[in-house]
Formats: structure tokens, C-alpha cells, sequence
């Protein structure tokens, strides 16, 4: 469907890459700790390799969570866009397939948050 | 001429002060004078058919409100003058008045721009009225809110500039992108969204909680505006419901129209009220009763009568009614959980609730509470009193089409976001819901457009890269006076000042704001 209007109703999308100075968006969820009460949102630089958002910006994102230390993010289970996902830490981000606004999901096995509540 | 009865009836009134005063236009086409009453489908038969239950016009309306407005100020006076700020159960009330301030009362503002703009566009003169004088009673609210809580400006931090805030801290986008969807709509779907979703079915939800929750707490002055708007809001509702059974009644096209709206701006307002949730179950140190409660009594319960009462038009209860009853038992904690992280960018104070408040909670929330939040919470309250009191550095992902970020569960699993993302026209687009994600889907262009605060910080136009400058520069926030934990804060010192009770062991005292 599309708006009803009055007259002809024509809309340019807010959040188009090209907005982004040479960046992109880029969501994280961590399921099994909801203490982070939503997904992250992170600016990225395509070219960056899939290691270094690890290193340089998910840990850190992280690591307010007592699981962090224990948390294997390289070798845990991944979803890109819903659909499971191998990363391989040396390739960028774009060539891995995560465009902007791409969300991934990383499930670390054996983590069950604060207490074992999901938290 | 003689006249035989100086005083009117109040129906030969109404007669004369309404409907008398518009005209059938013989040299302009109608649809030329009203070009906004046709194109979103709705079809009018006979104007009127227009019933106001009240009859108001404007004359009894002046005279009236000024009768009210003069007691108003008297109290706000008395309330001033005996420092009525000092009776208040605790400071950390005071952090309710800034969420109202920043968030409700700029929504009056809007309100008032809405009936302004759909008092003139509809060709029914009962109608025109009707809507006329529900703008200045919006107008008013906005204006009489901003001077019952001017007082306690004066005494604590962070109700200096919410005007200027609304428009642009994240978190208020909330608010505002609700009216502003609602105001740029069409005149019959801000009536279905305003008059009748917001102020008949959900109103009690905002307006019960906030005043019941300043009589709580020893807030006279914001209660005596709770009672000088009573009487205007009751007329509201009633006008919601006329408003509604009036297009309905009108044609038989107009059902599922009415309908999708109806699913629409439930859902909408439902998230909305999240903040109302949080402010009954966290802020008030007087507590009401639980949202959990109020949303069974005033959604459930009434609304479900109300349902039952507009099955007869062919129109059902809200899609997703089911996740937002379930959604009763999490929102509360899943809001006021965002808020604690994120407090260095809110305009007001967070704590962890005390010992005795979070047994409250166990007990109002026993499917719930101490299952899915209590560990989060004890975890944070324990970080906060060894020294490292917890905030998210990281910013979140928001909702395309409520702006809240991603941080409710799923119905039948609430240790899992319910998080859901679409492509259109080549963009990736992330919903917290259903409901959402169903709004987007009606009407895409509406929401591609949206003013997402966290994409915007990130697009470089909010004044700065760091959350700091954002905050201070940007939002106009005093950034450790104004907000974070309130626990040490100059808020709370002064609160103890004023109660004579000892000084905080804490380095707090050098922050004392001017």
C-alpha cells in the first residue's frame, strides 16, 4: 500500500548510506543478554575486516557484561540478516556480505546472562 | 423588535452559536472550501447528523474556563509562596514532572495545532466547533502544565528548557513523532488517532497515573491541574466516541478505514505508554498501583466494554490487543531498564529500585519480575554502590516506525527481542514488532522519511560525534547535573538539605548546580 495524500506524495529514504560520510550502520544483538536493552548500533567503515569489528568495536560494546570476558565472539554461532553466517576475520565487512544496515545476531553457547536469566 | 425571551435554552443556543453561523456556499464549490475533507476515502452523508452531547459554544465556554483557570492560579500562588515543593514524598518524584514537562506537555502544544488545523477543514459546522474548542482546551493544558511545574524549576535541575528538548533528545522523538504522524495525516484520521485511539481509549492511562501519582506524592500543584482538566477531558472522550460512531454511522465504506486506523493508533499509543509504564513502577516513590493493574482496569476491562459496544458497526477489538495484554506484565521494567543505561543522555535522574521496591515489584509482577529483571537489577545496584555504576556506551538500534529502540520481547518468549526487519525499495528497515513493522508496510513513503535520533547522530547533525557534546551542546543538558544516577547528584543533595538529614559521603557536593 502506499499514503493516502492529497496531492502526488513522493519521499527520499532518511538514512540512505550515502548519508553516512563513508560510513555505514551496522546492528548487533547478543541474545540471552537483554542487561544491553536493545541491539547495538554501530557506525562502521566498510573496508574495516570483520576481526577488527570484533576487536575495535563489539568488545567494547560488550564489555559492561560479566559473560564478556568469557565470550568467544570470533568463534561463536552467527546469523547475518537472519541467515546463518560464517565470519571470516580477515575479509572486510562489505565483502563478507554486510551492507549497510545489515543486522547480526551472535549467539555465544554456555552464556545465559547475569544469574542464567537471559539478562 | 421585541424580544419575548432575553435568556436562550441551551439547544436554541447551540443552534444559534454553531450551526447558524456557517452558511451553504453558492460561489465557491464546496470541495474547493474543505479540499482535505475527501481524499482519504471517508464519506459524510449528512453533516448533520453531528450530535456534540455537550452543546458547548463559545460564550459558556469563556466564562467557564475563566472560572477555572482563576482557582488554578490561586493554588499555583498558595503552592509557591509555601514552598509546597518541600512536601513532596521524595526528590526523586521530581523526575516524573521532567518526563511529563519534556514529553506530555509539547504533545498539548501539538494536540492544539491539529484541532486548529481539522477545526477548519471539516464542512460540518457542529464538527468545526467542536474541534475549535477542543484547541484552546489543548492550548491551555500545554500552557497551564508548563506553570504548575514552573515551581519546581526554580528548586531542582533539568525542567529548564523542554520545549527546545522535545524536538530533539532521542528519547523524545517518542512522543513527537506520534503527533507528528498523527497531525500529518489526513482530518479524519487524526480524529480516529487523537480523539478517539489517544484521549477515549488510552487517555485514562496517561492522565490517571500522572495525577494520582502527584496526589501520592504531595504534588498540589500538579494535582490542581489534574482537576482543572478533568472536566475538559471528560468532554474529549466523550467527542472521541461521538466522532467515531458518527463515520461509522455515515457509511458503511467507511468501516475498514476506521478500522486500520483503529489498529494502528491503539498499537502506536500502546507503545507510547510505555513511558507512562515505567514513570508508575519506578518513579513514583508513592506508588498507585502497578501498570500492570491500571492496564487491565483501563484497557482491558473498559476498553474490552468498548470493543463489545462498537461490534454492532462491524468493527473488532485492535490487531496485536493480545501482545500488548501479555506486553503488561515487561514493558514497565524493559523502559525504565533502557532509561537506568542510558541516563547520560535523558534529561531526568535513575536508581535502582530500593529493597522494598523491588519487592513491590516481585509481588505486582510475580510471573515476571523476578524471573526475567530482578538479576539485571541487583547485578546493576551492586555496581553502583562498589563504584561502577553501569551506563551503555554503545547507542541503540530504534524502531523505524515507533522510534523506541528494539528493546521488547516476544510474547511467547520474553528472554527474546522481538525484532523484525524488512527491505524496501533496496533499504533495510528494523521494527520492534509486528504491529510496527505493519504500520511501515501500510504506508512505507510516511516512515522512510523518519528523523531517527540515532542514525542522525551518526550522519554527523547533532553538533557532535561524542555522546558529551550531543548531550550538552545539542540536547541543552546539563550532563552529570541534570541527569544520570540520582543517587549523589545535586537533586538529591538538596533534597536532604531541605529534609535536614546528613550529607551524602560523596563527591557530589562540587557539583552543586548554579
Amino acid at each position: 500500500m502506499s499514503v493516502n495524500a492529497i496531492s502526488e506524495y513522493h519521499a527520499e529514504p532518511k538514512d540512505r548510506v550515502e548519508n553516512f560520510n563513508g560510513m555505514q550502520l551496522l546492528y548487533v544483538y547478543w541474545p540471552k543478554h537483554l542487561m544491553f536493552c536493545a541491539p547495538f548500533a554501530l557506525l562502521v567503515a566498510p573496508d574495516m575486516t570483520f576481526g577488527a569489528f570484533v576487536d575495535e568495536l563489539l568488545k567494547p560494546a560488550a564489555a559492561g557484561h560479566p559473560d564478556s570476558e568469557k565470550a568467544d565472539f570470533l568463534n561463536a554461532q552467527w546469523l547475518l540478516n537472519g541467515e546463518a553466517f560464517t565470519p571470516d576475520p580477515a575479509a572486510t565487512l562489505i565483502d563478507s556480505g554486510i551492507d549497510h544496515k545489515s543486522m547480526l545476531t551472535v549467539t555465544t553457547p554456555g552464556l545465559e546472562g547475569i544469574r542464567g536469566s537471559a539478562s | 423588535m421585541a424580544i419575548k425571551n432575553k435568556k436562550l435554552n441551551l439547544k436554541d443556543k447551540y443552534q444559534y452559536l454553531t450551526r447558524d453561523m456557517a452558511w451553504e456556499p453558492t460561489y465557491q464549490k464546496k470541495e474547493d472550501i474543505y479540499p482535505d475533507e475527501q481524499f482519504e476515502g471517508i464519506k459524510i452523508t449528512d453533516w448533520s447528523q453531528w450530535e456534540d452531547p455537550f452543546r458547548l459554544t463559545m460564550d459558556a465556554y469563556w466564562k467557564y474556563q475563566a472560572e477555572k483557570e482563576k482557582k488554578l492560579y490561586a493554588i499555583f500562588d498558595a503552592f509557591a509562596q509555601n514552598n509546597g515543593h518541600q512536601n513532596i514524598t521524595d526528590a526523586r518524584y521530581v523526575n516524573a514532572l521532567k518526563l511529563f514537562l519534556s514529553g506530555v506537555s509539547p504533545l498539548e502544544y501539538a494536540a492544539f495545532q491539529g484541532y486548529a488545523r481539522v477545526g477548519r477543514q471539516f464542512s460540518g459546522a457542529g464538527a468545526r466547533v467542536a474541534c475549535q474548542l477542543q484547541a484552546i482546551d489543548e492550548l491551555r493544558h500545554s500552557q497551564t502544565q508548563q506553570h504548575a511545574m514552573s515551581h519546581y524549576n526554580k528548586h531542582f535541575n533539568g525542567l529548564h528548557d523542554a520545549a527546545h528538548q522535545h524536538d530533539r533528545i532521542w528519547f523524545l522523538s517518542v512522543p513527537k513523532s506520534f503527533f507528528d504522524d498523527a497531525r500529518s495525516a489526513g482530518p479524519f484520521e487524526f480524529l480516529t488517532a487523537i480523539s478517539f485511539s489517544f484521549e477515549y481509549v488510552l487517555t485514562n492511562l496517561l492522565f490517571v497515573p500522572f495525577m494520582s501519582g502527584a496526589a501520592y506524592n504531595g504534588d498540589m500543584a500538579t494535582v490542581t491541574f489534574g482537576f482543572s482538566a478533568q472536566s475538559d477531558e471528560a468532554r474529549h472522550m466523550t467527542l472521541g466516541l461521538e466522532v467515531i460512531k458518527f463515520i461509522l454511522e455515515q457509511h458503511e465504506d467507511n468501516v475498514p478505514i476506521i478500522q486500520r486506523w483503529i489498529d494502528k493508533w491503539f498499537w502506536r499509543g500502546f507503545r507510547l505508554l510505555s513511558l507512562v509504564g515505567m514513570m508508575m513502577d519506578y518513579m513514583l516513590p508513592n506508588k498507585v498501583m502497578s501498570w500492570a493493574e491500571a492496564w487491565e482496569v483501563y484497557y482491558e476491562q473498559n476498553g474490552g466494554a468498548l470493543f463489545k459496544d462498537l461490534e454492532r458497526y462491524g468493527i473488532r477489538p485492535p490487531k496485536y490487543q493480545d501482545v500488548a495484554n501479555a506486553a503488561k506484565n515487561h514493558v514497565s521494567h524493559q523502559a525504565w531498564g533502557t532509561f537506568y543505561q542510558y541516563s547520560q543522555a535523558t534529561n531526568f535522574h535513575t536508581w535502582m529500585p530500593e529493597e522494598e521496591e523491588m519487592t513491590w515489584l516481585s509481588e505486582k509482577y510475580p510471573e515476571t519480575f523476578d524471573k526475567y529483571y530482578r538479576a539485571r537489577f541487583e547485578h546493576w545496584d551492586k555496581e553502583q554502590k562498589e563504584g561502577r555504576r553501569f551506563y551503555n556506551n554503545t547507542l541503540p538500534q530504534l524502531c523505524q516506525v515507533c522510534q523506541i529502540p528494539v528493546i521488547f520481547t516476544e510474547k511467547d518468549d520474553p528472554s527474546v527481542f522481538s525484532h523484525r526487519q524488512i527491505k524496501h525499495e533496496g533499504e533495510r528497515y528494523h521494527f520492534c514488532s509486528d504491529g510496527c513493522c505493519d504500520i511501515f508496510k501500510n504506508e512505507p513513503e510516511k516512515y522512510i522519511q523518519a528523523w531517527l535520533p540515532v542514525h542522525q547522530i551518526y550522519q554527523g547533525n547533532c553538533g557532535g560525534a561524542d555522546v558529551a557534546t550531543v548531550v550538552e551542546k545539542y540536547y541543552h543538558i546539563n550532563l552529570g547535573v541534570d541527569n544520570m544516577e540520582y543517587h549523589g547528584s545535586p537533586d538529591h543533595q538538596r533534597w536532604l538539605d531541605i529534609k535536614g538529614l546528613k550529607p551524602l559521603q560523596s563527591n557530589s557536593e562540587k557539583k552543586t548546580a548554579a
